[in-house]
């Protein structure tokens, strides 16, 4: 079995972000980037599918500028086998991307794609979904447990009233909530193996995929601050703040 | 202008989501149009066709629906959208597993969970856990657009009905079979449409002190919710967590208790009314978005809370 992890680099998840009111735009100059949680998440899941014996060869994937090679490396150190780095200026949206990683799952087939559920940067919660639909194959999304059987994955998945599980044929697109597992931390021998391995570079124009998004971002704001900081001495402050003042009880 | 809305129910009524996801798709344009799919959801066709705003309710009675699988509920929708100009849902977890694969084979993009509607092309919508809220732009006809619930009222009952047509489309792609669904339920209000939320957090220390917050919220009436430590830590399950990953909530009344707010937590609550914090560290971020904070240990300022609600309530 083969699969395909697709990652992004994004401001890491500890940064507060802040608007820059000139550019209309989040600021990103000497911020802290690293790869989106949950495709952390996507990575671990493949390789420990890899340590159970059940697939071959994890590759990873990513779009976006030259310092994405950066966070496939951080992928090839936890594990992965093999990169492939697709050059943009920025992080094209959603759909874009799961065109992109169609014609890469064209060229060499794989038995499961995982993603992340959602970067959190744009917070979209998209690819996943789209990138199923143009293989016209099975979804799985939100996924807390899976689990490999002959020809179909068996996927628990995270939804609004508890947990649902579903079988999917193979091959299936699944994407990483919190609770799937915990990542690894790269070790110092494996960061210098990292280094050996191969990333491929490909140019979109070679894809023929017209890279023009359909919505574009017009601004960008701050949204409306919170006024907070107020304090109360005892519990029966409180109450008596909450039916009196607030009149929420 | 027709719009699609994507409804969710329990086959007597329409959840409240998308009740709302029907206010934000009047204010796209009109007609408003309702899917209700599923097996034996005649009645929810029945309130959704009596929901104020509502033109028509398209009613699909099939086995293959009943556990909203995206895989014939895409299929379903796919060709349901060459009548349509717009496919509306709310952000839950089923909207935005299903509504992103109807984008892709109509070949456009997705805007998610939008919080306001500027005109029929241009929406609001918050990126970095809400840290920042941006307007967007489509350019394409067709649009795909999931919307967050706490942004909009809910639609009302109206006085009189609205048409219902049967519509049979039986294409199942058979990728995918459902085998199981644990959901806890159970007497208290939805989070996500609770009027009071108590949630918990690391502080709470296990599970079992969970009860403590649940006395209080049974005095309320309130929902119980957590934070992702609490979840992941085992103390509740998945569907309490509330923030940039978990559930969106914004009640008239949110007391977080042990926990600290963290950027992904406040994304799910900072646009509640009225933010109550109990925590020992008097720096935890959480006091900043909060208008009470009281600086005490959990375990005492909760047993005394739950008795200060006792006395008003006789
Ligand atoms: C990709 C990603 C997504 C995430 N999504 C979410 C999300 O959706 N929701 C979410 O909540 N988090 C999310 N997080 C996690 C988030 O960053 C924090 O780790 C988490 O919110 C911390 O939970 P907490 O406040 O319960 O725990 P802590 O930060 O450990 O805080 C515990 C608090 O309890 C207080 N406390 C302890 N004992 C007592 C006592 N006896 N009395 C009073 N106070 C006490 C402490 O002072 C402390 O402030 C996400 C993180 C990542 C990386």
């Amino acid at each position: 079995m083969k699969i395909l992890v697709p990652v992004k680099r994004v401001v890491d998840y500890n940064v507060k972000i802040r608007v820059d009111k000139e550019t209309n735009a989040v600021d990103l100059n000497n911020v802290k980037m690293s790869i989106n949680p949950f495709d952390e998440i996507a990575v671990e899941e493949a390789i420990r599918i890899k340590e159970g014996g059940k697939c071959d060869e994890i590759v990873v994937v990513s779009l976006g500028p030259e310092q994405s090679k950066e966070t496939i490396r951080n992928a090839l150190a936890m594990g992965a086998d093999r990169g492939i780095h697709v050059k943009t200026e920025h992080s094209p949206e959603p759909l874009l991307v799961a065109k992109v990683l169609a014609k890469i799952i064209e060229k060499e087939s794989f038995d499961l794609i995982i993603l992340g559920k959602q970067s959190i940067d744009d917070d979209c919660n998209q690819t996943g979904q789209m990138l199923s639909a143009l293989l016209d194959c099975s979804i799985g999304t939100y996924a807390s447990k899976i689990e490999i059987e002959n020809d179909s994955f068996v996927v628990t998945r995270e939804i609004d009233g508890g947990l649902q599980t579903i079988k999917l044929a193979k091959p299936a697109v699944l994407t990483t909530d919190l609770r799937l597992n915990e990542p690894r931390y790269a070790s110092l021998p494996n960061i210098m193996k990292a280094k050996q391995k191969t990333i491929d570079e490909v140019d979109p124009a070679d894809l023929q995929i017209e890279m023009q998004p359909k919505v574009v971002t017009k601004k960008v704001e701050e949204p409306p601050a919170r006024i907070g900081g107020g304090k109360v001495e005892s519990i029966e402050d409180l109450v008596d703040k909450l039916k009196n003042v607030s009149g929420v009880i | 202008m027709s719009i699609l809305v994507l409804a969710e129910h329990n086959n007597e009524i329409l959840k409240e989501a998308t009740k709302k996801a029907i206010t934000a798709a009047s204010k796209i344009g009109n007609p408003v149009h309702v899917l209700v799919a599923g097996a034996d959801c005649a009645n929810a066709a029945n309130d959704a066709a009596s929901t104020e705003g509502v033109e028509k309710v398209l009613h699909a009675e099939n086995s293959q629906y009943k556990n909203m699988l995206s895989e014939p509920i895409s299929e379903l929708l796919i060709d349901l959208m060459s009548e349509y100009d717009y496919l509306v849902s709310a952000a839950t977890t089923n909207g935005k597993n299903i509504l992103p694969r109807v984008a892709a084979k109509l070949d456009v993009s997705q805007i998610s969970e939008i919080i306001s509607v500027i005109n029929g092309k241009t929406f609001q919508r918050p990126i970095y856990a809400g840290n920042a809220i941006a307007t967007v732009e489509s350019s394409t006809d067709k649009n795909v657009i999931t919307i967050r619930t706490t942004a909009f009222e809910t639609a009302k009952d109206s006085k009189s009905t609205a048409e219902i047509s049967t519509i049979a489309i039986e294409k199942n792609p058979g990728l995918s079979e459902f085998v199981e669904e644990k959901v806890s339920g159970g007497e208290r209000p939805e989070l996500t449409s609770a009027g009071t939320i108590v949630s918990g957090g690391r502080g709470m220390q296990s599970g079992d002190n969970f009860k403590l917050l649940e006395s209080v919220a049974d005095k309320l009436g309130a929902a119980v919710g957590a934070s992702r430590a609490a979840v992941d830590a085992g103390f509740v399950p998945n569907e309490y967590q509330v923030g940039q990953t978990g559930k969106v909530v914004a009640p008239e009344l949110y007391i977080a208790v042990g926990i600290s707010g963290a950027i992904q937590h406040l994304a799910g609550m900072k646009d509640s009314k009225v933010i109550v914090a109990i925590n020992k560290d008097d720096e935890a971020p959480i006091f900043e978005v909060a208008d009470y904070g009281l600086v005490a240990d959990l375990f005492d300022a909760v047993p005394d809370l739950d008795k200060e609600l006792g006395k008003i309530q006789k």
